[in-house]
């Protein structure tokens, strides 16, 4: 398989979140706007990448029996930089994020990738790998946050694109991400079986 | 035995690795931790608190108060934080009382998680506005009606219980400043 491939399986045909339908905690619950998702992603993105990699240049010292505790300290040590890191620069997506910062120890994409590919490929193609899934989940989180927006305050990423909206309540709340989700992964299905014909 | 040892060893090492590394990440980030958070309470303090030009820390009994001070140095009011459970989530209230400590002067909400559209409503303008002024010598009340007394608030429409937290967060944490703090 070619290089460029193992990043681009990450943004459609595996897409972490459509297609392997993975990291569901982040991806309804901080989906209340654009930038949210964006922020999600963009840590998520670090740790899954910066955690590849080490896994993946320790591959041959780390014993198997042991492999997922060690996995589990690398990832939460990136989590927790990564928590500290938007705590001390960025305290108001900080806190719009609240827990699922430090929850991306249990992202299951993280652990799932080190698991399937990081432990088992080389350093190169296990970080075109990770870059490629994050970037997919980044994908999903942006479009799912910018829907719900879109909808509930008639902006995207902050910018009003339909002045004198009505806004829908639901689409803030847990119910909206549910129903926004569903209908997206039913156009990603529906593009896909169409793109394969 | 060999394989134990090396599993033994090798956990040992990532676990070190990660400490040293969560450290230096700890030592770089703590002081601006700090420091966004005093200028954040610092800016809430001057919100509710509009004209006075510095404060002080007053803490008595576990309990702490903020004495505004205007350019004169005379005591324009104090700001108090109180903290309670709303309908979702905890609500973090910053307030100000004038200097006699009988008559609220400003509200603001710091932090809540209450339904949008609903409860949420506490974060409004026209909610906040209903506590300029309000006299505290008597518990604060609310009302679904039309207020008819000088110590009510109107009820949110489909969120009595966020108003309800909200005036109660308000009452006890004043009886408590009043009984510490009062003369």
């Amino acid at each position: 398989m070619p290089l460029y491939k193992e990043f681009t399986k990450g943004l459609w045909k595996e897409n972490p979140v459509f297609v392997q339908v993975l990291g569901m905690c982040p991806t309804l619950a901080v989906t209340t706007s654009a930038i949210y998702g964006f922020s999600m992603a963009a840590a998520t993105t670090f740790v899954l990448v910066s955690s590849s990699f080490v896994v993946s240049v320790f591959k041959r010292f780390i014993p198997n029996q042991v492999r997922i505790a060690t996995y589990t300290v690398i990832i939460a040590t990136f989590v927790t930089v990564a928590h500290y890191f938007l705590k001390a620069n960025f305290p108001p997506i900080s806190k719009a994020l609240g827990p699922y910062v430090p929850l991306i120890v249990v992202n299951c994409i993280i652990l799932g990738r080190a698991e399937a590919f990081a432990s088992k490929n080389s350093v190169v193609r296990s970080l075109a790998d990770a870059l490629g899934m994050g970037v997919g989940f980044m994908i999903a989180l942006v479009i799912l946050g910018g829907v719900r927006e879109l909808f509930a305050s008639g902006a995207v990423f902050g910018y009003t694109v339909m002045p004198h909206w009505q806004p829908w309540v639901i689409m803030i709340l847990p119910a909206g991400a549910f129903i926004s989700l569903g209908i997206l992964v039913g156009v990603f299905n529906l593009i896909s079986t169409r793109m394969k014909r | 035995m060999k394989n134990a040892l090396r599993m033994i060893s090798v956990l040992i090492i990532v676990g070190l690795v990660s400490g040293g590394v969560l450290v230096c990440v700890y030592n770089y980030a703590s002081p601006l931790i700090q420091r966004n958070e005093e200028e954040a309470l610092q800016e809430a303090i001057f919100k509710v608190l509009p004209g006075i030009t510095k404060y002080n820390e007053l803490k008595k009994d576990g309990m702490t108060l903020y004495e505004g001070l205007d350019q004169k140095g005379n005591v324009s009011g104090y700001v108090f934080i109180a903290e309670g459970n709303g309908y979702q989530g905890p609500i973090r209230l910053i307030a100000s009382l004038d200097k006699d400590l009988s008559r609220l002067t400003g509200l603001e909400v710091l932090e809540s998680s209450e339904t949008p559209g609903l409860g949420a409503e506490i974060t409004q303008e026209f909610f906040k506005e209903q506590f300029r002024n309000l006299p505290v010598l008597l518990k604060i009340a609310f009302t679904k009606g039309a207020v008819s007394k000088p110590n009510e608030v109107q009820a949110i429409t489909g969120a009595t219980i966020s108003t309800r937290a909200v005036v109660e967060i308000l009452n006890l944490k004043i009886e408590e400043i009043r009984s510490v703090f009062g003369k």
